[in-house]
């Protein structure tokens, strides 16, 4: 009956969670020329979690990575914070209702998901006196979107088994 | 005969409460950041621990770099080497007659009795990465508070101003680049010595030199240079040149856009100037006046106001 989970999947390891936080966080790092419409591969990666994996990463995992990435970029303490806690209740709230869809409409939750985090970010700089940074800032999080079925994908390639495992 | 569940059903507070603990916790932290800025202790250690995910962030780019250094070709280096070395020898020819000039200028200072000009110390650092803000500019360096880097230190690159330190964690060092909203520069113009402040105009990555005087001498294509009032700039150093100045027939000022000169965007080597050593003593009157501190400022200017009428 559940669609998305046709396949039993092996328990997820620690390491695969904090090999793909690393990985997201190297992404971030790198030097992209406009940061407005590059997805947030952390918050990506954050969602994906929270949706497959909620009593192993939760909101208290979510608001220490946000502030690790706010002390990392300079930018107010408790920004990302915020977002990403945020992000992390929606992912776990919404994570049984999502799981159920395949890519596509799994997808469009979680452009939504990453929009509300995004305009949790905004909102945050808008109070603290900076303008707005343009319509472009909804670029990132619709990007992050469609790598979903793509990161759905890689993250989950270490819990695979084999065809010959599997027929065993 | 209480009904309390066995231990495996537990699971802490509701994800709601969770959410309403951590966004207030977040929301606190903000407004103490913002306001009062007592956090910033938090901040280093917070600094300190990110510091290894950076250094794993940013290592495959530097072994893609190195192997890329490894594996490059005998007719690529000797190319390069020729072209360094054709660099050098123009750049020690202008280092000649810089030495020459310099001598002559402190002669001249010393005829006419100003200060001279103390040497700049430089230190070399590495662009870390770039910080991931739309809203302000800035980049991270490899050199912090345990290499002595210091809070408002500028830093250049070979061609002119970067930008300015504007936070030190132990190991690593924030820069707000020129281009950011928040940062200024004051400048001078290499043609007749006009003085002004180049603001940054952020995500454009040009600068500004706004409220000009709607006649002022500027024109397209003059040279800035810092003009090194402030004390925190050393004097001469290339920040940008003027690509367009708009004079609004309506209004008083004119605004002029500059493009950089160093390469702010760009680049993976930085100098940090030592900043300490430029600042000039205080001149005798506001020394005298800072030792008077009690006294309240306000009052004296007053007085002097009234002697002036």
């Amino acid at each position: 009956m559940l669609p998305a989970r046709s396949q039993i999947l092996m328990p997820v390891r620690a390491s695969t969670i904090l090999g793909s936080f690393a990985l997201a966080l190297f992404l971030n790092f790198l030097p992209w020329p406009d940061v407005r419409v590059v997805p947030d591969f952390v918050a990506l990666v954050l969602a994906f979690w929270c949706v497959r994996q909620p009593r192993l990463v939760g909101i208290g995992i979510g608001w220490m990575i946000g502030l690790v990435a706010d002390a990392g970029n300079g930018v107010l303490l408790g920004q990302h914070a915020l977002a990403y806690s945020l992000l992390a209740f929606l992912a776990i709230w919404l994570s049984r209702r999502i799981l159920w869809f395949g890519p596509g409409l799994q997808a469009l939750h979680v452009a939504l998901l990453l929009l509300v985090s995004q305009g949790a970010a905004v909102l945050v700089r808008l109070a603290a006196g900076d303008p707005f940074p343009g319509w472009a800032i909804l670029v990132g999080p619709l990007a992050g979107a469609a790598l979903w079925p793509a990161v759905t994908w890689l993250l989950l390639l270490p819990q695979r088994r084999t065809e010959r495992e599997q027929a065993i | 005969m209480d009904h309390t569940p066995p231990p495996f059903f537990k699971r802490g507070p509701a994800p709601l409460v969770r959410l309403f603990f951590f966004a207030s916790l977040s929301l606190a932290l903000l407004v103490i950041d913002a306001r009062f800025r007592y956090v910033e202790g938090l901040r280093t250690w917070l600094a300190l621990a990110a510091y290894p995910l950076q250094r794993i962030g940013t290592a495959p780019v530097d072994f893609a770099a190195r192997l890329g250094e490894y594996v490059s070709t005998q007719a690529q280096l000797v190319a390069e080497n020729e072209q360094l070395r054709a660099r050098a020898l123009a750049y020690s020819q202008d280092a000649q007659r810089f030495q020459a000039a310099q001598a002559e200028a402190e002669q001249l200072r010393r005829l006419i009795g100003a200060a001279e000009r103390l040497a700049v110390r430089a230190t070399p650092a590495e662009v870390l990465y770039v910080g991931r803000d739309p809203y302000s500019r800035k980049l991270f360096i490899d050199r912090g508070a345990a290499q002595g880097v210091r809070p408002g230190s500028p830093i250049a690159d070979e061609d002119g101003v970067i930008g300015q330190v504007t936070r030190v964690h132990p190991l690593v060092a924030e820069v707000t680049l020129l281009t950011d909203r928040d940062q200024a520069v004051p400048v001078q113009v290499v043609r007749n010595g006009l003085r002004a402040v180049a603001f940054g105009a952020g995500a454009s990555g040009m600068l500004e030199l706004r409220f000009m005087s709607a006649v002022a001498d500027i024109q397209t294509g003059d040279r800035l240079v810092t003009s090194g009032i402030d004390g925190t700039y050393p004097a001469g150093l290339p920040v940008a040149s003027v690509v367009r100045i708009e004079r609004d027939a309506e209004e008083t000022f004119a605004r002029a856009v500059c493009q950089p000169v160093a390469g702010i965007e760009r680049g993976r080597y930085v100098l940090i100037l030592a900043n300490e050593s430029v600042r000039p003593p205080l001149p005798e009157e506001a020394g005298r006046e800072r030792a008077r501190k009690s006294k309240p400022r306000f009052k004296k200017d007053a007085k002097e106001a009234d002697a002036a009428r």
